[in-house]
């Protein structure tokens, strides 16, 4: 456990930092701007696992190993949302023959 | 603490029937079969009848004069409590005696009356709703349940005048009654809300044992007195809110004799009576009392001279003999004045009745102009309605005239100008009835095409049994002057607190009454000659009259001017308001409220299209709001 610590404290935190805002920056452009509903799941999963990776950065710097704990229920929730998320784009698919989401304002009547 | 007397909670049971017949009666008034509804009604009030004869004896033998049954506890918040009580006192119970029995005499009556109208099941509801409300205002411990029981019975009295609301004039008179009911109820409730502000409670006999620590002339209980005094002015119809009660003859006749003769209209004399200690205490409003009283009573006595309309004679009648109630009030002698409630309730009740009778058997006529010669074909009819116009005019001993001698003795120990101006509206009275009487039964019939007959079984016993009443009622209090020993005034002494006089000595009343005989002689000879000798029919409407006749028969004009001081400025103010406040003003404002917020809702439609990339768009730009706001501040 101290090696990881260690291994992972030899990066400077700053490091992290720019890197977890990069990949949650690229994942919102990704649900602002893509119209492919998988893309945009997509991009969530990288919004999510940004944070999560900060998590892991911060509990490694804080020696507080409860933030990798929380890291891996995140991951588990998020893999049972990702499964309510597919299904939900393959009813799309069957329905409405796309994975546009411009098509599911069809939903509001 | 007075101990319990046994079995006086049977008290409840008296509204108690009334209410079942109006909830059975009311509800089931499609499935009931025709007469059904009359009989139940009838039953129920017989039964109230039976209960309040049990409760007067049980009262009589427990040797207490009083009993007050708590039933729930109504209102309780800090610093008020208001049981909701009923009192049993002789004052009480005589007027449950008077509102039960009178009450179902007209109920059977009913039946009769009513048989062929379609909704004969409603009216025997209304009417039970009636006897209940009535019953609660005189059983009622404290003011909150009497005003109960008072707005009831306005309730019903409205309700039964526009029984056959198809006719909008009839209508128009029960909203009349409603309304200038409605002004003597805002004083009442004044009153009422006085009466708790300065004794911090609305309990009769708490109030009374209370009074006695406020001198003769308090201002607070002068103001308290003339408040209560507008609501029975409006109930009992006085002057200056008398003109509803001529106009709610447009009842069936068996509610102008229930309630607008016996019962509801003696409400306010009841109220008065029962407070009889807080007016003691204030003799402006008793002064005021007598000259409303005088003036009512003659007022009404004179325009009952000129009116054509059976009912309407009567009417003015009873406006009239309330106003000797209330002169008999302002006197002091409340006992007298309940003494002529109860007497008038026998007579008028059968007045009425007797007219419904006529009524009936003439198809529907009212017009005494068009009647005449009944008497031989309405025998029955006819005596009992010479009983109750002897009663009413005060011939002994029928019991108008111990009643009305009686507060005519008290007018001439207080003053001799009172007593000739009270015996001047007696004779008007006298003649009227007389010419009622002799235009009705005596002469040719003049209404052609008319087969008159004698009314059914079920209509004529309430009318025996009531001239028994009418005739002998007054046996109930015989003055000392003819060695009684007045029981039902010392029977009412120890609920209504008279003022003490001193009695006129015997020869002062015998030259008094033989001199009112004298003249009532006079008055009903002159009534003979003229309506029966010299056959005088009313002149037709619209045929010139001397002066002041013609005042007399226009009521003085007093509908009219009402009309043009109150109703029509009220007319043009709300004309005023509609067109140029609320059309010109308001509306527009209001509309234009309106239309912005439609329009803009048009605009904000736009939003709502369910394009996903905008929400969530929206979404981001929120939470980045959001947060900038949480780093600014």
């Amino acid at each position: 456990m101290n090696e990881i610590t260690s291994a992972i404290q030899l990066i400077p935190l700053q490091h992290y930092i720019i890197l977890s805002v990069t990949l949650f920056s690229i994942g919102m452009m990704g649900v602002l701007f893509r119209r492919n509903i998988i893309a945009i799941l997509m991009c969530l999963e990288l919004m999510f696992n940004s944070a999560n990776l900060l998590l892991a950065a911060f509990s490694a710097y804080h020696s507080d190993p409860s933030g990798q704990v929380f890291v891996f229920f995140i991951m588990i929730v998020a893999a049972a949302e990702v499964a309510v998320g597919l299904s939900i784009v393959v009813m799309m698919k069957r329905n409405v023959e796309s994975v546009d989401i411009n098509l599911l304002n069809r939903l509001k009547w | 603490m007075v101990e319990q007397i046994p079995n006086i909670n049977l008290a409840w049971l008296v509204p108690a029937f009334p209410l079942l017949g109006f909830l059975v009666t009311g509800l089931a008034n499609r499935k009931l079969k025709h007469n059904q509804a009359g009989i139940i009604a009838s039953a129920m009030v017989l039964l109230s009848f039976l209960v309040s004869v049990v409760l007067f004896f049980i009262l009589r033998a427990s040797g207490q004069n009083e009993a007050t049954v708590t039933l729930f506890n109504w209102i309780s918040i800090s610093g008020m409590n208001i049981p909701f009580a009923l009192l049993i006192d002789h004052l009480s119970l005589t007027m449950m005696l008077i509102v039960t029995g009178v009450g179902a005499l007209i109920h059977i009556y009913s039946i009769g009356y009513m048989h062929d109208d379609e909704r004969v099941n409603s009216f025997f509801a209304q009417m039970n709703l009636f006897t209940f409300s009535m019953l609660l205002l005189v059983m009622g411990a404290n003011y909150l349940v009497l005003f109960i029981g008072w707005e009831g019975v306005g309730l019903c009295s409205y309700l039964l005048i526009g029984f056959w609301f198809k006719n909008p004039e009839y209508n128009y008179a029960a909203r009349k009654a409603f309304v200038m009911n409605r002004i003597g109820d805002l004083g009442f409730i004044l009153g009422i809300i006085l009466l708790f502000f300065t004794f911090k409670t609305v309990t009769f006999s708490e109030i009374f044992v209370q009074a006695s620590g406020f001198q003769v002339g308090a201002p607070v209980i002068t103001l308290i007195t003339i408040l209560l005094l507008v609501g029975a002015v409006g109930k009992s119809a006085q002057i200056p809110l008398f003109t509803w009660l001529p106009d709610a003859m447009a009842g069936p006749t068996p509610v102008s004799a229930l309630i607008h003769a016996a019962t509801m209209v003696t409400a306010g004399i009841y109220m008065i009576a029962r407070s009889s200690i807080l007016y003691n205490l204030a003799p402006l409003t008793l002064n005021i009392i007598i000259v409303i009283g005088l003036a009512t009573a003659i007022i009404a006595a004179l325009i009952g001279l000129k009116q054509n309309d059976i009912k309407k004679v009567l009417a003015y009648s009873t406006v009239s003999q309330l106003g000797y109630m209330f002169l008999a009030l302002g006197l002091g002698a409340y006992s007298a004045g309940v003494f002529h409630v109860t007497t008038h309730s026998f007579f008028k009740a059968l007045l009425f009745l007797g007219a419904g009778s006529v009524i009936h058997a003439m198809g529907g006529e009212q017009d005494i102009r068009k009647m005449g010669g009944l008497r031989k074909k309405m025998p029955l009819t006819y005596f009992t309605f010479l009983a109750a116009t002897l009663a009413i005019s005060g011939i002994p001993p029928f019991s108008g005239f111990f009643s009305k001698d009686l507060i005519l003795s008290k007018a001439f120990e207080h003053s001799i100008i009172l007593y000739i101006l009270a015996l001047g509206g007696a004779l008007i009275t006298c003649f009227y009835m007389f010419r009622l009487l002799y235009l009705v039964f005596f002469g040719e019939q003049r209404l052609a095409g008319a087969h008159p007959h004698e009314a059914p079984k079920v209509m004529t016993i309430p009318l025996i049994i009531l001239s028994v009443l009418s005739v002998f009622g007054g046996f109930l209090n015989i003055p000392s002057l003819f060695n009684g020993d007045s029981e039902f005034i010392t029977f009412l002494q120890t609920a209504v607190v008279s003022k003490a006089s001193e009695e006129l000595s015997h020869s002062t009343e015998i030259g008094l009454i033989l001199g009112s005989l004298l003249l009532l002689g006079l008055v009903i000879f002159l009534a003979y000659r003229t309506f029966v000798s010299k056959s005088i029919i009313p002149a037709k409407d619209g045929e010139p009259m001397p002066f002041f006749s013609k005042l007399i028969a226009n009521r003085f004009y007093i509908d009219e001017m009402y009309t043009t001081v109150f109703e029509k400025p009220f007319g043009y103010l709300s004309d005023f308001f509609y067109n140029k406040v609320e059309n010109s003003l308001l509306d527009p404002v209001v509309d234009e409220i309106g239309f912005t917020t439609s329009r803009v809702g048009t605009l904000l439609r736009k939003l709502q299209q369910g394009n996903m990339s905008f929400y969530l768009f929206a979404m981001v730009a929120g939470i980045l709001l959001f947060i900038i706001f949480i780093l600014i501040v």
